[in-house]
C-alpha cells in the first residue's frame, strides 16, 4: 500500500539494529494488514452482529426492532419446520458423513496396496469431486430419476423395479448420501497420500511379531495417520453442517421445476429441508434477518462445539509424532 | 540334490501364502475397478443423454443414436449461457487475484516472520475455516444492501482482497517446510525481505501456490450460496451454477439438453484438470498435513 515514509528525519538516528526491528515490524504490518482488514470486517462484525440481530425483528426495510428472546422462544415452539431442518442436518452428520469417510478410507486403503494402475484409479475416483455440485446434481437427478432415468433402466433390464430416488422423502436423503460418496474423491486423495507415508519397516515388524491384517490396521496404521484422519474428519463434518448446494437443486428441481423464488425449500415433502436452506429460506426469502441471525448463533455453537469436541477428544486417539510435528 | 532338500521344507508354507496374497491381490484390483466403472458410469450417462435427440433422452436409450452434437449449439442459443460463463470467469478470476495478492503475504508473514501472536493468528485462520458460511451470510448481506452493491459481482468478489482463510492456511503449510538457507543467502547478499518473499521463497513455494489459485478459482467456479444470495435476483450477473438450476424450468428444455449444459458447466474444470493435475493431487494433498 502505502510506499515506505523517506526516513525518520528529524529524529536523531536509531541504532542499526532498532531500525531493522521497526523495518521488520512495518513489513510485517503491510503484509498482514489486507488480511487483517478482512478478520475484523468480513468475520468479526458479522459474528458480533449476528449476536445483537438475532434479539431483533429486522426486515431489512426499517430498522432493526428489539425483541429480546422472542426469536430464540419461536424456536424452540412455534417454528413447525425447525424440527425436521434439525433432523435432516442430524441425518447428513450421522449417516451421510459417516459413509464418506468410511467409503474413502477403505477406497484409499485398497489403492495404497494396489500394484496397478493406481495413477489412473485414482484419477477416476478424484474426477467426479471436481464436478461442480450443481452440475453434479444436475446429473444425478437426471440419471437416477424413476421413469426414464438410465439407472432404473438398467434396473428395469435386470427385473428389478427401480426406487423413486429424488422424488420420494424416504429415499431422498439416501439418494443424497450416494451423490456425496461419488463426490468425494477429495478425501480419497487425502487420505490415500497419508497411507503411502506409513513407514514400511513398521508394518515388517508387525508382521514379526505376528499381527494380522486388522491389527495391523488398528495399531499401525490408524496411529500413525490418525492427525490426517482427524483433520478430514473434522472438515468433512463443518462441511457437513453447511450441507446446501446439492440439496437446493434437488429441492427446487426435484418436482421437475419450481421457480427460483416461489415455494418453500425441501421438495420432496420437507425431506430434504436442511438447516442451512431453513435459514437461506428464512433470511432471504422470507426476509426474517432476526430469525435468521438467530437460528445462524445456534448453528455457530453447533459448529464450534462439534470441531472442538472432536478436537478435545483426539487428544486421546491421535498419536504424537515425536520431532517430526511441525 | 541336497540344496532341494534344504530349501524344501519352507515350501509348502510359502506356496499357499503366496498364492492366497495374490488371489487377494486379485480381488482387491476387481473391487477398486468395479468402483471406479461404477464412479464412472453416471459422467458417461450424462454425456450420452446431452448427445440425444429430446426423444430419445426419454425412451430411456442409452447410447445416443444419431449423436446429435448440434444440443451444444442449441444450448448457448436458448440460454445465455455465454453470459453465464463469462460472468463465472469474472467472478472466479477476479477472486483468485485478490485471494492471491492477500493471502500469499499473511501466509508468508505467519510462516516465516517470528512474532508474538502467529499463534493466535494461526487459531484465527483455523476458526475462520471452521464456521459455515451461511452463519455470517446476513449482516454481512445487510452490509452489502446498505451500500448498495447488492446485485452486482462486488460483494461475491471483494472479500477475497482481504484474504481466504483456506487459501491461508494451506500456504502457511507448504512455506514451513521451505528451508531457510536460500532465503538466508539471499538475505546476506543485501536482498530485501520483501524481494525475498516474492522472488526467493515465492519461486520456491509456487507448486503450492498454484493450488492454492487453483482451489479458490474451482471453489468459485462451483459456488452456489453466494450468487445466488447476492446476484439471483439479477439475471444480468448470473454464474453458471445460478443459470443451470434456472435452465430446465426457465426454459421448459427437455433433460438432453440440460445434459449438454451440465457438460458445458463441468467440462472446463475437466479439461484444467488434465492440464493441472499434478498441482491438484498435490495441492489436495498439503490440505490434508495438520497444522
Amino acid at each position: 500500500m502505502a510506499p515506505y515514509p523517506a526516513r525518520a528525519g528529524a529524529r536523531p538516528r536509531p541504532a542499526p539494529r532498532r531500525a531493522a526491528d521497526r523495518r521488520r515490524r512495518r513489513l510485517l504490518a503491510l503484509l498482514l494488514a489486507p488480511w487483517a482488514i478482512g478478520v475484523v470486517v468480513f468475520f468479526g462484525y458479522p459474528l458480533v452482529s449476528i449476536g445483537y440481530l438475532s434479539f431483533t425483528h429486522y426486515d431489512l426495510l426499517s430498522a432493526p426492532r428489539w425483541i429480546g428472546l422472542a426469536n430464540y422462544a419461536y424456536m424452540l415452539r412455534g417454528d413447525q419446520q425447525l424440527g425436521q431442518a434439525v433432523r435432516n442436518t442430524l441425518w447428513v452428520l450421522l449417516i451421510l458423513v459417516p459413509c464418506q469417510v468410511l467409503f474413502s478410507f477403505g477406497i484409499g486403503l485398497l489403492l495404497s496396496r494396489a500394484r496397478r494402475g493406481v495413477g489412473l484409479l485414482r484419477t477416476v475416483f478424484y474426477l467426479p469431486s471436481l464436478t461442480p455440485l450443481v452440475a453434479a446434481a444436475m446429473g444425478f437427478l437426471y440419471v437416477f430419476n424413476p421413469g426414464t432415468g438410465p439407472v432404473n433402466q438398467v434396473l428395469a433390464a435386470l427385473g428389478v423395479t427401480g426406487p423413486p430416488w429424488y422424488t420420494s422423502p424416504g429415499w431422498a436423503k439416501p439418494s443424497l448420501t450416494v451423490l456425496a460418496v461419488w463426490g468425494s474423491g477429495n478425501l480419497i486423495v487425502i487420505f490415500l497420500a497419508a497411507l503411502l507415508q506409513v513407514p514400511r519397516d513398521l508394518y515388517e515388524a508387525a508382521d514379526l511379531d505376528g499381527a494380522g491384517p486388522l491389527s495391523k490396521l488398528r495399531h499401525v496404521t490408524l496411529p500413525v495417520i490418525s492427525p490426517v484422519v482427524l483433520f478430514a474428519v473434522v472438515t468433512t463434518v463443518i462441511d457437513g453442517l453447511q450441507y446446501f448446494d446439492q440439496a437446493y437443486v434437488v429441492s427446487s428441481l426435484g418436482n421437475g421445476g419450481a421457480k427460483l423464488d416461489d415455494g418453500v425449500l425441501g421438495y420432496p415433502e420437507g425431506s430434504t429441508l436442511f438447516f442451512p436452506l431453513w435459514l437461506y429460506q428464512q433470511g432471504f426469502r422470507y426476509f426474517n434477518m432476526g430469525y435468521a441471525s438467530a437460528l445462524a448463533v445456534v448453528m455457530l455453537v453447533v459448529a464450534l462445539g462439534i470441531s472442538s469436541a472432536i478436537l478435545l477428544r483426539s487428544r486421546s486417539f491421535v498419536h504424537q509424532t515425536g520431532g517430526t510435528g511441525r | 540334490m541336497t540344496t532341494v532338500t534344504l530349501t524344501a521344507p519352507p515350501r509348502p508354507r510359502t506356496r499357499p501364502r503366496m498364492r492366497r496374497r495374490v488371489l487377494a491381490a486379485v480381488a482387491e484390483h476387481a473391487v477398486l475397478i468395479a468402483l471406479g466403472a461404477m464412479f464412472l458410469i453416471p459422467l458417461v450417462f450424462v454425456v450420452a443423454t446431452a448427445l440425444m435427440s429430446d426423444q430419445q433422452a426419454l425412451t430411456g436409450a442409452l447410447v445416443p443414436h444419431p449423436v446429435r452434437w448440434r444440443n451444444f449449439a442449441d444450448v448457448f442459443a436458448q440460454a445465455p449461457i455465454l453470459r453465464y460463463l463469462l460472468n463465472t470467469l469474472l467472478y472466479a478470476g477476479l477472486a483468485t487475484v485478490g485471494m492471491l495478492l492477500s493471502s500469499y503475504p499473511a501466509a508468508y508473514a505467519m510462516a516465516r516472520i517470528r512474532w508474538r501472536g502467529s499463534t493466535a493468528a494461526l487459531i484465527v485462520v483455523l476458526a475462520m475455516m471452521m464456521v459455515p458460511q451461511q452463519v455470517l451470510a446476513v449482516p454481512l448481506y445487510v452490509m452489502w444492501a446498505k451500500l448498495h452493491l447488492v446485485a452486482t459481482l462486488v460483494p461475491l468478489v471483494a472479500p477475497f482482497f482481504f484474504g481466504n482463510a483456506f487459501s491461508v492456511f494451506l500456504l502457511r503449510q507448504f512455506l514451513l517446510t521451505i528451508p531457510d538457507d536460500y532465503a538466508d543467502a539471499a538475505r546476506v547478499d543485501g536482498c530485501g525481505e520483501f524481494r525475498v518473499m516474492v522472488s526467493i521463497v515465492g519461486r520456491m513455494a509456487k507448486p503450492a501456490i498454484a493450488a492454492a489459485c487453483l482451489f479458490n478459482f474451482l471453489s468459485c467456479w462451483n459456488s452456489l450460496f453466494n450468487p445466488l444470495l447476492y446476484v439471483g435476483g439479477n439475471p444480468t450477473w448470473w454464474t453458471i451454477s445460478i443459470g443451470l438450476t434456472q435452465f430446465k424450468s426457465l426454459h421448459a428444455v427437455n433433460w438432453n439438453l440440460t445434459m449438454a449444459a451440465t457438460v458445458v458447466f463441468t467440462l472446463p474444470i475437466i479439461v484444467l484438470f488434465f492440464f493441472a493435475q499434478r498441482a491438484f493431487v498435490e495441492g489436495a494433498n498439503l490440505t490434508g498435513i495438520k497444522g
